[in-house]
């Protein structure tokens, strides 16, 4: 009941050893502050061996500011608390490696999209409001015995969406909200990926086609990507989600040849529910 | 008149925790017809459901239907070695198929099965395929349903980032409760005719842990300073595999699905050392060698399950004694080895990345290993909390008239030991319980009163964290030193002496959680948060402790090193606490729930 392992070779052995027992301060540039303001404040860290972003920051919470306000949960990228922009880049806190990042100091900031509450903590309420406006799942009816069926290839293209660890990472960066300030007529990255999953599920008989150009505000993406390239869950959004449900948007409001078909069989066209 | 202005919120049920429990319980009782607070400490969608990686155990028999909840009553009683109360065991395997089959229609995406059904995968201690996931991220799926499907329920108002306190009463009963909102620091009160308490476990005793900070047991701590009797306090259970290195990653979960996929267990020399120890009561259950529980992990029905995945408590202590034994991996656990199956079947690594996505992810960011080509470094880690709340096995009512609790919060389900999958099952049918019969309570009483001088005398205690004269400790050392004391003392393997250092060192913790201070800002202030849920953790560990010292023998996730054997007087108890009426903890033996005759025989046709 043995097998055999691989040992590394003694320099590759040493090389390890010695990036293990490596030990560093480094330099952490905090936005500190809350809705009237605030600046950048500079703390030293010590950093060993895999630490991430995270941990230096709880680590300058316990030892030099014990009310350094910033969100996090499973430091383990699958619940989406700790987001900030680590120089300059939105990402979760504790998937960044501090190794991954290049010498010098280091900058964390809060969400720029979202007003902020006290220094990395911002405020993300506007994203559970939008999320109650779309229509939610409602399934066709069931087999004869109460359950439904489903192909795994069905289910695989809204399996991706429902990745979405609601990071709000997509949201932030998306100009049309962190530089023009559209919340009150375009949902975001996020919303279109929830809208894509129920538009897309198998099951679905709810149509979200009004709300995606009327209060989603789905015309005001220009495919950017930048949302995609953010995500730490790796999730299509530009390609899988946004551009096919702009595809149905397209199909039902701009169409010649549906408005034709339309006005010549007086078929009604999805009319806005405000 | 209170001497303060407070911001007061009234509802027929108030619902402490948003996580799969709490959400499931406001659900049904806004079905019900009743108003329902929804509080959590996080944003809604982040609690620690989201952590729960391999499924949800539910006897439905889509892949083996030879599955039915007979048999998953008698697994989870095996699991729990017989401390369960056996009406929640059956209550749970009984309820679990529709609570799934319910999320479906409520637009959960479980992976299917080829004749499209809900597909069922194999963990620890479950005689059959019998859990329903998505890959490996099916707690997220779970609180993302709940969550999605409560948003548009306007009965239920959720008041986030918000924590409670204490509980109100009045007399006997429970009125309401106190708290603050995290953000500005202002408190607030909610009256209600009942309280739900889901409110997760208390890893953050422990230093090594897969809990968040939130976990630092409010639940438990709250229902026993308002009377209610804990249960099975000393049952915490440490999952085999936690991540072991780089440091900062210690303690992350690592699912026990690796394990279910073919995923194997070695220690330094290579060997499977699982196959040295097989309890006897899982013997006639297990693998008679490597072959067979290969063939069990592929499907094959006439296979008998690797040890590799017996109970959680079992796994952790073979982990423990290799480790011990000197023959561990270089960072102090041992291997867990999944890219080996490429030998056994192709395309192994597009495989492995479609079932265990998230460990993939995992391993890559964080520990700079690919899982495809290497094994991975685990060790045991705190990860949940088989003790709680003691509640009536129906209605989820705890000892005290009018408090209800569901989840991890509750006690009685898992015993001495949960098997991997009960969670989320547990959640499910206990939160639908404990809000179908919180809304009953609601409807048939009024709303009792709130005592304003407990609400201004708890406010005023709350305020004396900041800025606090002669106040010179900081609040994050007095955590990190009790969770290093109670790592080192009331850990995995435990002995009478050393749990009574620990015992001893909370009489000392508890001077210096009375001396800790905060900065004096009340917006969004963690030091000062930290402070308040000191008296949660020293309680809640005071009650750990002993327990653990009081039950002298070894038992489900108990191992006691001066008792290494089970012991029968013990095996007809629970261990009760209680708060005695001045003030100090007592400690109550309290026979079985009586096991029905009827159990009795499905466990004996099913051994």
């Amino acid at each position: 009941m043995t097998t055999t392992l691989t040992t590394p070779s003694d320099a590759a052995a040493a090389e390890i050893a010695r990036k293990e027992a490596h030990i560093e301060t480094r330099s952490f540039k905090i936005w500190r502050g809350n809705a009237q303001g605030g600046g950048f404040k500079t703390f030293p860290a010590t950093i060993t061996h895999g630490m991430v972003v995270l941990d230096a920051v709880h680590q300058i919470q316990a030892t030099q500011a014990g009310d350094l306000a910033c969100r996090w949960n499973c430091k383990a990228g699958k619940c989406g608390s700790c987001s900030a922009e680590i120089n300059g880049k939105p990402r979760l806190m504790c998937m960044t490696r501090m190794e991954t990042l290049p010498a010098g100091e280091i900058t964390i900031q809060p969400l720029k999209a979202f007003k902020p509450i006290r220094d990395l903590v911002t405020d993300v309420s506007w994203n559970y409001e939008v999320k109650k406006k779309i229509a939610p799942f409602a399934p066709k009816a069931p087999e004869a015995d109460g359950t439904w069926r489903m192909q795994q290839y069905e289910v695989e293209r809204v399996q991706e969406f429902r990745k979405c660890i609601e990071c709000f990472l997509c949201q932030n960066v998306c100009h049309v909200l962190r530089d023009h300030g559209k919340h009150d007529s375009f949902a975001g990255p996020r919303f279109f990926i929830h809208a894509a999953q129920l538009e897309m599920h198998p099951l679905d008989t709810n149509n979200r086609e009004a709300w995606l150009k009327y209060q989603g505000g789905i015309g005001f993406c220009n495919i950017t990507k930048c949302c995609t390239e953010v995500c730490p869950e790796h999730i299509h959004i530009t390609d899988n989600a946004i551009i096919p449900l702009k595809e149905r948007v397209a199909d039902q409001y701009y169409d010649p040849v549906v408005k034709l078909w339309r006005w010549v069989f007086k078929h009604k066209q999805v009319e806005p529910k405000v | 008149m209170p001497s303060f202005e407070i911001k007061t919120h009234d509802h027929d049920v108030l619902v402490i925790g948003a996580g799969g429990a709490g959400l499931r319980a406001a659900i049904e009782a806004a079905d019900a017809g009743c108003s329902v607070g929804l509080v959590c400490k996080s944003l809604l969608g982040k609690a620690h459901t989201v952590m729960a990686e391999g499924g949800v155990a539910a006897a439905m028999g889509n892949v083996d239907d030879r599955d039915s909840w007979k048999v998953h009553f008698a697994d989870t009683m095996r699991g729990g070695q017989y401390l369960n109360n056996p009406r929640m065991a059956e209550l749970h395997a009984k309820e679990a198929p529709d609570r799934v089959r319910e999320l479906e229609k409520w637009g959960a995406v479980f992976d299917r099965t080829s004749d499209g059904k809900i597909l069922q995968r194999n963990f620890g201690g479950h005689r059959y395929p019998r859990l329903a996931h998505v890959g490996d991220r099916t707690g997220l799926e779970i609180i993302r349903t709940l969550q999605d499907h409560s948003v548009h329920k306007t009965p239920i108002s959720v008041f986030m980032e918000c924590t409670i306190v204490k509980l109100m009463k009045d007399g006997e009963r429970v009125t309401g409760a106190l708290g603050y909102y995290r953000e500005l620091g202002r408190f607030v009160l909610f009256r209600a005719k009942s309280v739900v308490i889901a409110t997760g476990g208390l890893g953050k005793a422990f230093s090594v842990t897969s809990n968040s900070w939130e976990y630092t047991g409010d639940g438990y701590s709250l229902a026993y300073h308002a009377g209610a009797d804990l249960i099975d306090m000393e049952f915490v259970q440490f999952h085999p595999t936690g991540m072991v290195w780089p440091p900062s990653v210690r303690g992350i979960l690592v699912t026990e699905g690796v394990r279910g996929e073919g995923g194997v267990l070695r220690n330094k020399d290579g060997k499977r050392f699982m196959f040295d120890d097989i309890p006897e009561n899982y013997r006639n259950q297990t693998a008679k060698d490597e072959e067979e529980g290969w063939r069990y992990t592929q499907g094959d029905k006439n296979a008998m399950r690797p040890p590799e995945l017996l109970t959680r408590d079992h796994v952790a202590r073979c982990i423990n004694r290799e480790v011990k034994a000197g023959r561990g991996s270089p960072h102090g656990g041992v291997f867990l080895d999944i890219a080996w199956i490429k030998e056994r079947i192709p395309g192994a690594e597009a495989h492995i990345k479609k079932k265990l996505p998230s460990m993939y992810h995992q391993f890559k960011e964080l520990g700079g290993l690919d899982i495809t080509k290497d094994r991975m470094e685990v060790g045991p880690t705190t990860h949940y909390t088989m003790g709680g709340i003691r509640v009536d096995g129906d209605t989820q009512m705890s000892t005290v008239s009018g408090l209800f609790a569901a989840g991890e919060a509750a006690a009685g389900l898992h015993g001495a030991n949960r098997l991997g999958g009960n969670s989320l099952s547990d959640l499910l049918v206990f939160g639908k319980r404990a809000g179908e019969y919180a809304a009953k309570y609601a409807r048939k009483n009024s709303q009792g009163a709130v005592d304003n001088n407990d609400v201004e005398a708890t406010i005023t205690w709350a305020l004396s964290f900041m800025d606090a004269p002669g106040g010179d400790e900081n609040p994050y050392k007095v955590q990190q030193d009790l969770q290093q004391m109670m790592q080192d003392n009331v850990g995995i393997v435990r002995v009478e002496n050393e749990m009574q250092k620990a015992v001893d060192g909370l009489k000392g913790l508890w001077t210096r959680a009375n001396k800790v201070q905060a900065p004096a800002n009340r917006e969004y202030n963690p030091g000062w948060h930290v402070c308040m849920d000191l008296t949660h953790l020293l309680t809640v560990s005071e009650a750990v402790a002993r327990s653990a010292i009081l039950r002298k023998e070894s038992r489900g996730a108990q191992f006691r090193d001066d008792f290494p054997d089970k012991d029968p007087h013990f095996g007809k108890l629970n261990h009760v606490i209680r708060k005695g009426a001045d003030g100090s903890m007592q400690l109550i033996a309290q026979p079985l729930v009586e096991l029905r005759d009827d159990l009795k025989q499905v466990i004996e046709d099913m051994k």
